[in-house]
């Protein structure tokens, strides 16, 4: 429960005058994600500990080494819940690793991702100084939001330290409805669902079966209940959260995993392979042995890009960027950390 | 440099004469004043790109400008610079009800998106107060919100990607159909960048489905304090609202004197909240909120009896500025965010200030998102005013950040605010936001001079930087 802060900025510091690349390490349960990371460890692990939490002003604040769970456990007693439902990998998952790797669970088609409820954030930049972004308020458009874009940076551009996160209140209640189909109906039907004013938080089309999950007031829950019919599914709740972390048989069918995000309207890809449809359309799994560059050209093709998520040549986990795009994520790499030491290559080879 | 320009755009699309430029002096915070060099009117993005190349071969500053509704002074030309006018960008290029989305061009306003995609049930969220006038290519560069960021968000969760063209003349695609893109978030950085890093040529919103049934409760208190509690026990009961607006007595007052929404005038503050979902769902919250507002000393609540009687009350809110004018000649908007629960403190302290200066302050207040406008009235006409307006706003700005908020919630920095910058952040921050900018406009030419300070700047001010709450000397008592 300590501040570490003053410790990793002169860690930072000694290694940025050596040249010396950091391997940042939280808990290290995302490490299969992206790219091999290499060099000294700079372990964010022991800054830990939340710092604000006060249910009223909908904000939390924490070191970057707190455990997820032990956010989620203090949200929940104050009857509110990160809305963008962070996968955990491993029970030490912390909330630096699920800002820097910025995945969100299945709500985030209908609730917003991480970068959409990051506040504010203290980092180290690449040169060992303390910097501080964005704020504990909703609103905040002094200076360029530097606290969202370090979503998703898997560390290359600033070592995390602090993060403020806007919260929401738990649904008073939530069910899941499952009804049997095929991909191509699932992906209309979630297209058709999204255009109406539903509760809806959740879809998933999962083994030939497509579950809606419903939240919200007990009125708004029993009216949509009543608008759709279908089957109530039992332990619902239980279904969200093992698809949230992964922990479904789908995830560890020993295939490549594939994390495709595409425009939530475009139909079914032709892919090879089992596939899981989420976020109403907008992200599909895909479990395959089919070739990397297929995989790519379908999803980019469709408007997305892929990610290889587990197993397959890590070294090419990130979907390409187009030169342009990539010169210009160098140059922002150099504006935070000029001697390129925080995680380089961790996301391209190239920075 | 028009002789260049002539070969690509017609004779129409380029303003050098003094009263064709006038209309582009200023943007809406009229205080600053500046004709540009040129002004441009293209209406392709291979124009704009070509337009960009010349400027930065001849290293000529170029301002990107919208509607020009911006308070904060963003889009002031440069006397020495091109005043880039994006107004002939205004078609919505496609709407598809199955992905809620819409292709829109940067020049389109932002009421006329949510007017042309209501016929398949759909609205684009963030409405900011001048939605009518308002662009969406201004949006972005302001990452403007509204009565409704609350529950909605800001431009920059509404939006899904840019098309942009660099200070070079490149352009980009920033962001994608999908929900996320690879590499880093460049969408949210663009967001609330003033125009200093790239010219947005094309936005994709994403659109909402639009609610059932909504709901107005009005309520009126005779202390600020129990307003405020109001507000935290709405949020505690895990409601959050579509809208959650606070008027103190002076706003009040004025907005009824104009708007003859039924306020109540010899309340202290009132609060509007409005509730939406399904039928039920409101019908149920409705009651629960004018509990939580009774339970917390509300001297009256009223519920809008019908959709005329809602839009009453909310008029009353959306004309409190212009209704200003009935107490004074002119006024200064202020923009500063709190944690809602300093509000108390905070509005104790404007009075005290306007007191000390002598010019009467009314706030107007997003309870729900801590953004508090306070407007502080003056006479410009008078000697001194303009400026003691002005230092009174900084002085209210800088106990925005000493209570742990920040110098503007939703107006962007642009000029104005540019020396409050020195207050809220660091030399190594401002250093830092200096460094972004060279990665996306090596040679300064995109809006040089606003949103961020140099260090220089900050230095001869000798601002005093509080941070987070954290005063050099936290024993002095300041409130």
């Amino acid at each position: 429960m300590s501040d570490m802060a003053l410790e990793i900025a002169q860690q930072v510091r000694a290694a940025s005058v050596k040249n010396q690349p950091l391997h940042v390490l939280g808990a290290g349960s995302r490490h299969f994600l992206g790219r091999a990371a290499y060099g000294a460890t700079l372990s964010v692990a022991p800054h830990r500990g939340i710092m604000a939490y006060e249910p009223r002003e909908m904000v939390i604040t924490a070191r970057a080494g707190t455990l997820l769970a032990e956010i989620e456990a203090e949200l929940d007693a104050g009857g509110q819940m990160l809305a963008f439902e962070p996968p955990r990998f491993s029970e030490a998952s912390t909330l630096g690793g699920a800002i820097a790797s910025g995945l969100s669970g299945p709500r985030r088609a209908y609730a917003g991702a991480a970068r959409d409820f990051v506040l504010g954030c203290r980092i180290v930049n690449g040169k060992g100084e303390l910097l501080t972004f964005g704020g504990q308020v909703m609103k905040n458009v002094a200076g360029y939001d530097v606290s969202r874009l370090m979503v998703g940076a898997y560390g290359t551009l600033g070592v995390l330290l602090d993060v403020s996160l806007k919260v929401l209140p738990k649904p008073a209640m939530s069910l899941t409805l499952r009804q049997e189909c095929s991909a191509q109906q699932a992906l209309r039907e979630m297209r058709e669902l999204a255009g109406r004013p539903l509760p809806i938080d959740a879809s998933c089309h999962l083994d030939g079966q497509l579950h809606l999950r419903l939240s919200g007031t007990p009125q708004a829950v029993a009216a949509a209940r009543r608008s759709l019919g279908g089957k109530e599914m039992e332990n619902g709740g239980d279904f969200w959260t093992r698809l949230r972390h992964q922990q479904l048989p789908f995830f560890q069918d020993g295939h490549a995993l594939w994390r495709l995000s595409v425009p939530a309207a475009c139909g079914p890809l032709a892919l090879d392979g089992d596939s899981v449809i989420e976020w109403g359309g907008a992200q599909r799994w895909l479990s395959t042995d089919a070739d990397a560059v297929l995989v790519r050209g379908m999803a980019q093709q469709a408007g997305g890009h892929a990610m290889l998520f587990r197993g397959g040549d890590r070294n090419a986990a990130f979907h390409p960027l187009p030169d342009g795009l990539l010169a210009l994520h160098q140059r922002v790499k150099r504006a935070f950390d000029p001697h390129g030491i925080l995680n380089p290559g961790r996301i391209y080879a190239e920075f | 440099m028009l002789a260049a320009l002539r070969e690509f755009l017609p004779a129409d699309a380029i303003l050098a004469d003094e009263e064709a430029l006038r209309p582009y002096e200023c943007d809406g915070l009229s205080a600053y004043r500046q004709l540009p060099m040129l002004a441009l009117l293209p209406e392709t993005v291979a124009q704009v790109q070509r337009i960009m190349r010349l400027c930065h071969e001849l290293r000529v500053p170029v301002v990107a400008r919208g509607a020009g509704t911006g308070l904060s002074g963003g889009a002031l030309p440069r006397q020495d610079g091109v005043l880039l006018s994006l107004a002939k960008f205004n078609r919505i290029l496609s709407i598809d009800p199955l992905a809620c989305t819409a292709r829109v061009q940067p020049g389109v306003r932002n009421l006329a998106i949510s007017q042309a995609v209501a016929p398949d049930g759909l609205f684009y969220a963030p409405d900011p107060s001048s939605q009518i006038a308002c662009s969406i290519g201004g949006n972005v560069a302001e990452n403007s919100g509204g009565v409704h960021c609350l529950k909605y968000g800001l431009t920059v969760h509404n939006v899904l990607k840019l098309e942009v063209v660099t200070a070079e003349g490149e352009l980009l695609t920033i962001g994608s159909d999908a929900l996320d893109s690879p590499g880093y978030d460049l969408l949210a950085l663009l967001h609330g960048s003033e125009g200093m890093l790239g010219v947005v040529v094309e936005v994709t919103v994403k659109l909402l489905p639009l609610p059932e049934c909504v709901q107005v409760l009005l309520a009126a208190f005779d202390r600020i304090e129990n307003a405020g509690q109001a507000v935290g026990e709405i949020i505690a009961a895990g409601i959050v609202p579509a809208g959650l607006e606070m008027m103190d007595q002076l706003a009040i007052r004025a907005a009824e004197g104009f708007a003859h929404a039924g306020y109540p005038t010899d309340a202290e503050a009132i609060l509007l909240c409005e509730l939406d979902g399904g039928v039920e769902e409101v019908a149920a919250q409705v009651q629960a909120v004018r509990q939580l507002l009774l339970r917390s000393g509300a001297t009256e609540v009223r519920v809008a009896v019908d959709d005329a009687d809602r839009q009453r009350l909310w008029k009353g809110r959306k004309s409190a500025f212009p209704a200003m004018g009935r107490l004074a000649p002119d006024y200064y908007c202020i923009d500063g965010t709190i944690p809602r629960r300093t509000l108390p403190q905070v509005l104790r302290r404007i009075g005290e200030l306007s007191a000390e200066f002598g010019l009467p302050v009314a706030n107007v207040f997003h309870a729900g998102d801590g953004n508090l406008h306070p407007l502080i009235l003056y006479d410009a006409s008078r000697a001194g005013e303009l400026a003691q307006a002005e230092a009174l706003g900084g002085r209210i700005l800088t106990l925005c950040v000493e209570v742990g908020g920040t110098i503007t919630g939703e107006h962007g920095v642009g000029m104005e605010k540019i020396d409050q910058m020195c207050v809220q952040f660091r030399p190594t921050e401002l250093a830092l936001f200096h460094a972004v900018k060279h990665a996306f406009d090596a040679d300064g030419l995109l809006n040089p001079g606003k949103a961020v300070p140099t260090l220089h700047r900050c230095a001869e001010l000798g601002a005093m930087h509080v941070h987070g709450g954290r005063l050099p000397h936290p024993e002095l008592e300041r409130f």
